[in-house]
């Protein structure tokens, strides 16, 4: 009787102890860490991926992770550099995060040529599944297309359909005013004009005459970050918004409306794909996330991170092993689903299927406290949200 | 509708008018680096992290004080200048007596030590600060909408730049500086402070970037970065218009500000180097800048 107890109970400890398997997985938070976006992701992109592997409970299901992180300063060349040498020298596994398209696409080749793991979350061009795609990256949270197609196909219902872009002069921004231009037209509406900006700008009146002059019932910005916001506050010193016409953010993060304040962002249509007060889910998320960030709730960004690193995690204790093919072949196959994204898939060509939002800002008598910033205006289901696939990636033939 | 340059008539006088008030603030931070330049020899490369501060202290003065922005245009220049005073006496001061290059160094490293220190406190994505009630609105010109507060950062700026230009100038106070630039030592024998002429005009300098910073905060977004985005095109105003003079950074700062208007109506994509084509054609044809003298 004592033998069995004894038995027992050591088969017991060592199942506790000892899980089916045992791997050490290491994860690299490449991103912003002192420029534009490192609000938008930074080291809350961070503070977000150590979430997901503290949720997961990676360690008591065997899979010791570690996360290292690096500043890309949003130069292609020095993320690849850094990609390289985390893959080559430090064993790192996967990638997650990188902002900055140019960055993001340097570090997708870096990864398809070296067999690894990278799932994106802060940048936005389509050529990441579309003409750029790779077997081995995986693009979660936004894309040009999807910022595009929510505020878009929104106002032009609402029968504003004359567009004027503002534009910033780079791969992003460009990407940003081509996606939106098809949208535009092929809802029926018209693009009058747009200018194109040196990135980054200062002074955007001038820009903002030009688009006052061409009679254009919205104007656009194609940019982001720092650029926006000074559009944005020198739109409402023109009285441009008072005179009738629109002003559409493409590209807005809760970051940046905190950064105007509710008096100038008022009002505001724009897409993002996560909010933090949408659901119980989404809010307790935010709330643990915010006690670990100085107060600041998260970005669709750091969203995206946590999501990415829990479903690879997932991926990786189904496969029991961290062979990248298998992994990303396990996370396509398989639906993912997590508190903060709900329920979604990834498809052939990399890119993740999940409900976009349509938000407006709140005005101030609206806005309940800090941070209580959007009201939600319409979903946009996941079958739409994102462009089709393209024949211009490889993995779509 | 009359054209110029295939553009209508209306809009180039919009945009000659965007441009002046870009050039207000050209003008006041490129005063500010000449009047630095002219008595300390000082390439002043925290200029543009001083402008932010100015920004900074405006905004913490409203936040947590409730001190709203006509008192901010006082005491902000006074609280950052005071700040350049104590930059001058401990770090500064002590490079004097070497090479130009050393307090370029010195100053360089300030700007990015305090810009690093304000994004680690505040973040990069900016802080709100609205125009104060009584400059809302604007007016309409007819070829264009102008708000109340641009013409005032005009209004604002000319008067600043008109002051000191005649205080340096014009005035007993502007001589004995004057003097001091030529041969301190000679100043210095006729029992005027020296030393503490070139501490107290560092702090001035200072405090006319803080002033911009000031006048900037209600316009443009309120970011640690927002001082390095703006320095580099200062530094071409200067050398255009000749170091050390300050007639030529008064100028110089309102005109390229226009030039800069134009390039933005007729070819925006050039309007980021439009500054520098000049600066480099300028240096070619008079190497001391338009309103310098060869030394």
């Amino acid at each position: 009787m004592k033998l069995t107890n004894t038995l027992l109970l050591s088969a017991a400890v060592a199942a506790i102890s000892v899980p089916a398997f045992a791997t050490d997985v290491k994860i690299g938070v490449l991103n912003d860490r002192s420029g534009v976006y490192a609000d938008l992701s930074g080291e809350g992109s961070v503070i977000a991926a150590q979430m997901a592997v503290d949720d997961f409970g990676a360690a008591a299901k065997g899979i010791n992770v570690t996360i290292v992180s690096a500043d890309h300063q949003n130069k292609p060349d020095i993320a690849s550099n850094i990609a390289r040498q985390w893959y080559d020298q430090d064993g790192v596994d996967m990638i997650a995060d990188v902002p900055t398209s140019s960055a993001a696409l340097a570090v997708a080749q870096v990864t398809k040529e070296k067999n690894k793991v990278f799932i994106d979350s802060g940048a936005g061009s389509t050529d990441l599944t579309g003409k750029s795609c790779s077997p081995n990256t995986i693009h979660w949270t936004y894309d040009t297309y999807s910022l595009g197609k929510g505020t878009a196909t929104a106002l032009i219902n609402e029968g504003k359909k004359s567009w004027f872009f503002i534009t910033a002069d780079y791969a992003f921004g460009q990407a940003l005013e081509r996606d939106t231009s098809e949208i535009v037209k092929a809802e029926g509406g018209t693009v009058v004009g747009g200018v194109r900006h040196p990135f980054p700008g200062t002074d955007f009146s001038s820009y903002l005459l030009q688009a006052q002059g061409s009679g254009a019932q919205v104007i656009a910005m194609a940019n982001a970050g720092g650029d926006t916001v000074n559009t944005i506050k020198q739109a409402a010193e023109f009285g441009i918004t008072q005179s009738g016409q629109s002003l559409a953010s493409l590209l807005m993060f809760v970051t940046d409306v905190h950064a105007l304040g509710l008096q100038t962002a008022k009002g505001l249509m724009l897409t993002e794909a996560f909010y933090w007060d949408q659901n119980d889910g989404t809010r307790a998320w935010s709330k643990r996330f915010a006690a670990k960030h100085d107060g600041k709730m998260p970005t669709m960004v750091h969203a995206g991170v946590y999501a990415g690193v829990l479903d690879y995690l997932k991926g990786v204790e189904a496969t029991k092993g961290k062979d990248p093919k298998a992994v990303i072949d396990w996370m396509k196959g398989n639906p993912t689903d997590d508190p903060l994204f709900g329920k979604g898939s990834i498809r052939k060509d990399g890119r993740v299927l999940h409900d976009m939002y349509l938000f407006q800002v709140k005005s101030p008598e609206e806005s309940k406290g800090p941070w209580d910033y959007y009201k939600t205006v319409a979903t946009i289901p996941a079958d739409q949200a994102f462009k089709p696939m393209s024949k211009d990636c490889s993995l779509v033939q | 509708m009359v054209q110029i340059l295939g553009i209508p008539v209306q809009v180039l006088f919009g945009q000659l008018l965007l441009g002046l008030i870009n050039g207000s603030f050209y003008a006041l931070l490129s005063l500010g680096l000449a009047v630095i330049f002219g008595m300390l020899n000082v390439i002043n490369f925290a200029h543009g992290a001083l402008y932010m501060m100015g920004a900074f202290v405006a905004w913490l003065l409203l936040t947590h004080l409730g001190i709203g922005y006509w008192w901010a245009l006082l005491i902000v220049p006074l609280v950052v200048g005071a700040f350049g005073i104590v930059i001058e006496r401990l770090m500064i001061s002590r490079l004097y007596h070497l090479d130009h290059l050393y307090g370029l160094l010195l100053t360089f490293g300030l700007a990015l030590v305090i810009q690093g220190l304000f994004r680690n406190e505040f973040g990069v994505s900016g802080l709100p600060y609205t125009i104060p009630a009584s400059l809302q609105g604007g007016r309409n010109l007819g070829f264009m909408f102008l708000p109340n507060y641009r013409a005032w950062v005009i209004v604002a700026s000319v008067l600043v730049c008109a002051a000191t230009w005649f205080a340096i100038e014009k005035t007993r106070l502007g001589a004995y500086l004057r003097a001091a630039t030529e041969n301190p030592a000679l100043v210095g024998a006729f029992g005027i402070n020296v030393p503490r002429m070139i501490t107290l005009t560092y702090g001035f300098g200072v405090a006319l970037a803080a002033l911009a910073g000031v006048l900037a905060a209600p316009i443009y977004s309120v970011n640690p970065n927002m001082g390095s985005d703006l320095i580099i095109v200062v530094f071409a105003v200067v050398v255009i218009g000749g170091m050390g003079s300050i007639l030529g950074a008064i100028v110089t700062g309102f005109g390229l500000g226009i030039v800069e208007g134009l390039t933005k109506a007729i070819y925006p994509e050039a309007s980021s180097v439009v500054i520098f084509v000049i600066m480099a054609i300028v240096l070619l044809v008079k190497p001391a800048g338009l309103f310098g003298r060869t030394a």
